[in-house]
């Protein structure tokens, strides 16, 4: 059998040494990406507390299969390298080892307890009842793009969604049409927005900023431009935007804008969106844009809300999302123009 | 290996023919086919939005008739098996008849009840209990409708100079398994769609 | 050497093709399994290239978000259903026969059957791409998206009737495999002396048994969503798109282990062979294999933990889901022990089998990660899945029948693949597969989510996302040095031995290839490791007699007959009813024919 003496010896270190290469060259590279590198959509950067409860268990969970994948590549290469064919050498016959397989079924059994005790305990929080006090949100998924409503504050609002710090949130979601996923990985795993099922999520945020979200459950042709953006701040803030976003749409007398206004109307954007405080403007397909230009973004949070991307997407909306419901109007530049410049006076 | 391999040949590790052990393996996968069928119709239970309702269409007295023909094909074809293990061919051939005319009978039944439901205003798409009665019960039928063809395959060979053949009672009583699992199958179903209700 | 002489009139030399037709001998239907299974894995390989590409820049815009929801919508069914399980197919059917010491399966026309209908099958799934489009609702099919409202096109039909032909195909061959390893074992072969790779296919074939029917029923459910007006799924009308993830994945799952498992087996039989020594635990592996089989139905929820299925349940199929884990964790100890103290050859085979230990433990561990409900909410849906579920099935069951390939080469063609270039193709597909999913691990913890065809860049996905991409290109590389060393190979003279490795079990007591009728003399079994006992003890094989009466089944054309009405029944589904039902009258007349016709 195998080699022996020093041939023993340097086998086992090179094993080693091979074994600890890998592992710290994976584990630099995980860490890098979860967290050094960009924390816009990191599971490992959470902003809630819930979240960080989830990345807790997650980190454990990591050592012990870590420490699994380092023996089980460890003994491989020593194996490999001890036990190499050499002339001569006898291969040691025997058919297994009653003690030692019952010792190593132990081995998964404590790993499997260990993971199951906080896992457990874990699920009956999060999966339990939100706190008194929190701020309730109805998210409804459509294809392909978010609305946001907070009842109790008159607000409704689309792809933006605004919260306060430091108070729960409970936020209950629906869709319309298809399964979509409402995930923003630094405030909160993913739960699915299921048509005829109202799915609750919870979770308290714990630090202002401006977080990522992207659906996550495969819903068709646009599915990757579904995505939205969650801005947690000062309860002040909160409030100041939440009263702005409750009121009806600015008006003005600007010719330009009300220009716009009616070629709103004319090119039948009114058919699909509703913009508060003006009447024809009812539509129930598309997002409200009562305050459309208050917004960071636009188009399920994949352009920016700049004059020249609001214009892109006015030209050709199948272009920029394959698939949109908004279909090219065929609109010319003049038209565009006017357009824009009445939503951008919707702020 | 000369003259012996036909011994060799008809050996089986369990002593069961190939062909029986395939048939029981066969209805353990109908089993979970059934199964899926059967709990898609209680999900579904109470979650029709409009009607008719089950207990607006369901006619008892009639299906437990239809049941009761079933039940007797049972009977009929045990009694075709025991014909074709005894070689009483007489009897395994009028069993056979009989057993192939009791489950059309049954499927008669079936074709009334689906028209007279269908009368009723109940199809496939009027709401959940149309669609899950129906696919579930059809599925069955449809099963019994093989079973019939496979009996009627099984009197026509019989028909034939040396009926069968030696396997005659193999082939038989291999039928005869089918038969009694679509029978089975058919008694959960009146019980879990049309007494449970009620 | 003895020929077979089959009973009269069915030895004359039929030519090339029509042989090929008719054939019902279990090797030749393996060979027709391995090359056409092989052939779907290079257009899964071709689609899965596709994607990588248009992933390998954000803002990619080689393919469309149309075409690229096809392609990785087609990849994954393609390599499940028309690659990896095809291939395991290939080798239960020819080691079956040959590991257990009989001449055939227990019902070879039946096995032809099966390969034909899968063929059909294959075929109206991957011809799709040229009928209109392929299905393009991921392998999952979810109801709403895959019902008619939000599915226009006949794209999500040649979903439903590619499946339910291709199991109709995956049961006749499961029960097919089950009777012939309970019913046609060699004597002296009880249970406990079967080969691991016996164990390991009899729990796959009882997988399919008892999961297909479910699926085929909730592909039932859809068509007549799709087709009939019902509402089985849809939500509006008190239906429920819930039910159909239970019952894809109560099919699904078990699924898993049905690929995975036969890589299992494979390097339960290289790992010794190779290591010169028995396996280390046998009975372990066994009822480890048959936990895994058994707990498999018991987790599917776990592929829902997202849904809102409620704290109850959460627990529940976290606990078994994390128990799952305990059997496989008892076979990596014991392949590991099998190596320990052996006189190891390393030769491709091995290689491929020693791999497989590492990269299987990785995609086990992510797995079990993920059966943490709380952890699954950042995993599922995400490049993290991706790499779990690509270390199961390339690092493990891509791996193994790689393994499988080299170990087994010699046996069934007589021919050894070239060492030199098959280490060359193993660490081309080796570093390739590692670039390409282990970076999805990290994609996976910076949050980019499956299956979207444009990403942004500025998230920390720019870098991974290249590394995958050359990855893919490296694997696929490798696989192109084996496609060539197999041809290369193929043009040398059939030379190998019988039993080139040294190997244990009753495939290896048959010349390489074995005749048609596999064994002279049906070998008596006294140990696990027949072989290997028969060396020790000085026991001569048996002795050939003078003249062979064996009787074969002869060739029949019936099963052809059969799956082409499989076939027109299907093309029915999809095109118009009536033609179903002249389908469904070529299969009565085939099963008619075939029930009359003379079988000896």
């Amino acid at each position: 059998m195998g080699r022996s003496g020093p041939g023993r010896i340097i086998a086992i270190v090179v094993a080693l040494l091979i074994t600890a290469a890998i592992s710290a060259l994976l584990w630099l590279w995980f860490y890098d990406s979860a967290f050094l590198g960009v924390d816009a959509m990191s599971t490992f950067e959470p902003a809630s507390e819930n979240a960080q409860r989830v990345q807790d268990i997650y980190i454990l969970i990591f050592w012990l299969a870590g420490a699994v994948f380092v023996g089980v590549l460890a003994l491989t290469l020593i194996f490999s390298f001890m036990y190499r064919e050499k002339p001569g050498a006898e291969a040691l016959q025997l058919h297994g080892n009653s003690r030692l397989e019952v010792l190593w079924t132990f081995i998964p059994v404590i790993i499997v307890v260990v993971m199951a005790v906080p896992t457990f305990d874990l699920i009956v929080d999060i999966e339990g009842e939100a706190p008194e006090d929190a701020l309730e949100v109805i998210a409804t998924g459509h294809q392909w793009w978010f609305e946001f409503e907070i009842p109790e504050l008159g607000v409704v609002t689309a792809n933006e969604l605004h919260l306060p710090v430091d108070r729960p949130v409970n936020i209950t979601l629906h869709s319309v049409d298809v399964i979509h996923s409402f995930w923003v990985p630094r405030l909160m795993g993913k739960k699915d927005m299921v048509p005829g099922h109202a799915n609750e999520m919870w979770f308290t945020p714990t630090e202002v900023g401006e977080f990522r979200g992207q659906c996550a459950e495969f819903c068709g042709l646009s599915h990757a431009n579904m995505r939205f953006r969650v801005f947690v701040q000062s309860e002040s803030d909160f409030q100041a935007w939440a009263a702005a976003q409750a009121a009806d749409a600015a008006t003005s007398e600007d010719e330009a804008i009300v220009a716009g206004a009616e070629q709103f109307t004319q090119s039948g954007c009114i058919g699909c969106h509703v913009v508060r405080g003006n009447p024809l403007a009812a539509g129930q397909v598309g997002p409200d844009l009562t305050h459309v230009g208050s917004r960071a973004t636009i188009a399920s949070a994949t352009l920016p809300n700049t004059t020249e991307d609001l214009a892109a997407w006015l030209r050709n909306p199948p272009a920029v999302k394959p698939g949109s419901l908004m279909p090219n109007l065929n609109l010319n530049e003049e038209q565009i123009d006017r357009l824009v410049t009445y939503l951008e006076s919707l702020e | 290996m000369a003259a012996g391999t036909h011994e060799v040949e008809h050996h089986t590790s369990l002593g069961v023919d190939n062909r029986k052990l395939l048939m029981w393996i066969f209805l353990a996968s109908e089993c979970l086919f059934f199964g899926t069928l059967i709990s898609t119709y209680l999900i579904f239970k109470g979650q029709s939005l409009v009607g008719p309702f089950p207990e607006d269409v369901l006619d008892i007295p009639l299906t437990s008739l239809s049941t009761f023909v079933l039940l007797m094909s049972s009977l009929t074809m045990v009694l075709a098996v025991y014909g074709a293990q005894h070689g009483r061919l007489g009897m395994m051939k009028a069993m056979l008849l009989a057993t192939i005319l009791l489950g059309l009978v049954f499927l008669g039944f079936q074709v009334y009840e689906f028209r007279h439901f269908g009368h009723l205003g109940l199809n496939l798409t009027t709401n959940q209990f149309g669609a899950s009665f129906f696919v579930a019960t059809g599925f069955h039928g449809l099963h019994v409708g093989v079973g019939v063809l496979y009996l009627i395959s099984l009197l026509f060979g019989s028909m034939r100079r040396n009926g069968l053949g030696s396997e005659r009672a193999l082939w038989v009583d291999t039928a005869g398994l089918y038969w009694h699992f679509v029978d089975i199958v058919w008694i959960v179903i009146f019980t879990v769609v049309y007494l449970i209700p009620h | 050497m003895a020929t077979a002489v089959g009973t009269a009139g069915h030895v004359e030399e039929r030519s090339g093709i029509w042989t090929w037709l008719t054939t019902v001998d279990h090797k030749k239907i393996a060979a027709l399994y391995g090359v056409t299974g092989f052939t779907f894995f290079l257009i899964g390989g071709i689609e899965a290239l596709m994607v990588r590409t248009q992933l390998a820049v954000p803002e990619g815009s080689v393919i469309d978000a149309d075409l690229y929801n096809q392609l990785f919508s087609t990849h994954a069914l393609t390599m499940i259903f028309l690659a990896i399980m095809p291939l395991g197919v290939a080798f239960f059917n020819y080691f079956i026969p040959l590991q257990i010491g009989a001449r055939d399966v227990a019902f070879p026309r039946l096995n032809a059957l099966s390969y034909w209908v899968f063929l059909a099958g294959g075929v109206i799934l991957t011809g799709s791409f040229f009928m209109g489009g392929a299905p393009d609702g991921g392998w999952f099919g979810y109801a709403p998206l895959s019902d008619r409202a939000y599915s226009v096109g006949s794209n999500m039909d040649f979903y439903v009737v590619s499946l339910l032909i291709l199991g109709v195909s995956s049961l006749m061959g499961s029960l097919n495999f089950a009777v012939t390893i309970i019913n046609m074992r060699a004597p002296g072969m009880t249970m406990m002396r079967l080969p691991v790779y016996m164990w390991m296919t009899l729990v796959v074939a009882f997988l399919l048994i008892l999961s297909l029917p479910v699926l085929t029923v909730g592909l039932i459910q859809l068509y007549f969503d799709r087709n009939f007006g019902t509402n089985f799924f849809t939500p509006e009308t008190g239906g429920d798109p819930i039910l159909w993830q239970h019952i894809f994945w109560i099919f699904g799952h078990p699924e898993v282990y049905v690929l995975i498992l036969p890589s299992m087996g494979i390097i339960s039989e290289v790992l010794p062979v190779m290591s010169r020594k028995p396996l280390f635990g046998y009975a372990a592996i066994v009822f480890a294999g048959a936990a895994i089989g058994v707990l498999g139905f018991g987790v599917w929820s776990h592929h829902m933990f997202t849904t809102g299925l409620g704290t109850v349940p959460q627990v529940v199929f976290s606990a078994s889901t994390m128990a799952i884990g305990i059997p496989t964790g008892i076979k990596i100890f014991n392949w590991l022990g099998t190596m320990y103290g052996g006189n190891i050859r390393f030769n491709t085979a091995m290689y491929f089998a020693v791999s497989f230990i590492v990269l299987f433990t990785i995609g086990g561990i992510s797995g079990v990660m993920h059966a943490s409900p709380p952890v699954d909410t950042q995993h599922q849906d995400s490049y993290f899945v991706v790499a779990h579920l690509h270390y199961v099935l390339f690092g493990g069951a891509i791996m193994g029948i790689f393994s499988g390939i080299f170990y087994w080469f010699p046996k069934i063609t007589g021919r050894f693949l070239d060492e030199a270039w098959g280490k060359v193709s193993f660490w081309l597909i080796f570093i390739g597969m590692n670039m390409t999913f282990f970076p999805m691990h990290f994609l996976g913890v910076s949050g980019m989510p499956r299956r979207i065809y444009t990403y942004e860049s500025g998230l920390g996905w720019d870098t991974w996302n290249l590394v995958a991409t050359i990855g893919a290109y490296t694997l696929a590389f490798g696989v192109l040095v084996f496609v060539i060393n197999f041809f290369k190979t193929m043009r040398q003279p059939a030379t190998a031995p019988a039993d080139p490795w040294g190997g244990a079990t009753l495939e290896w007591a048959t010349t390489s290839p074995p005749p048609e009728h596999n064994f002279d003399v049906v070998p008596e079994v006294r140990d696990r490791d027949p072989l290997w006992y028969n060396r020790d003890h000085n026991i001569a094989p048996p002795e050939t007699p003078e003249h062979l009466h064996i009787h074969l089944p002869p060739p029949s054309y019936f099963p052809l007959v059969v799956a082409m009405g499989v076939a027109l029944v299907g093309v029915g589904l999809l095109a118009h009813l009536a033609l179903a039902f002249v389908g469904a009258a070529v299969v009565v007349y085939g099963i008619w024919g075939w029930a009359l016709e003379p079988t000896s």
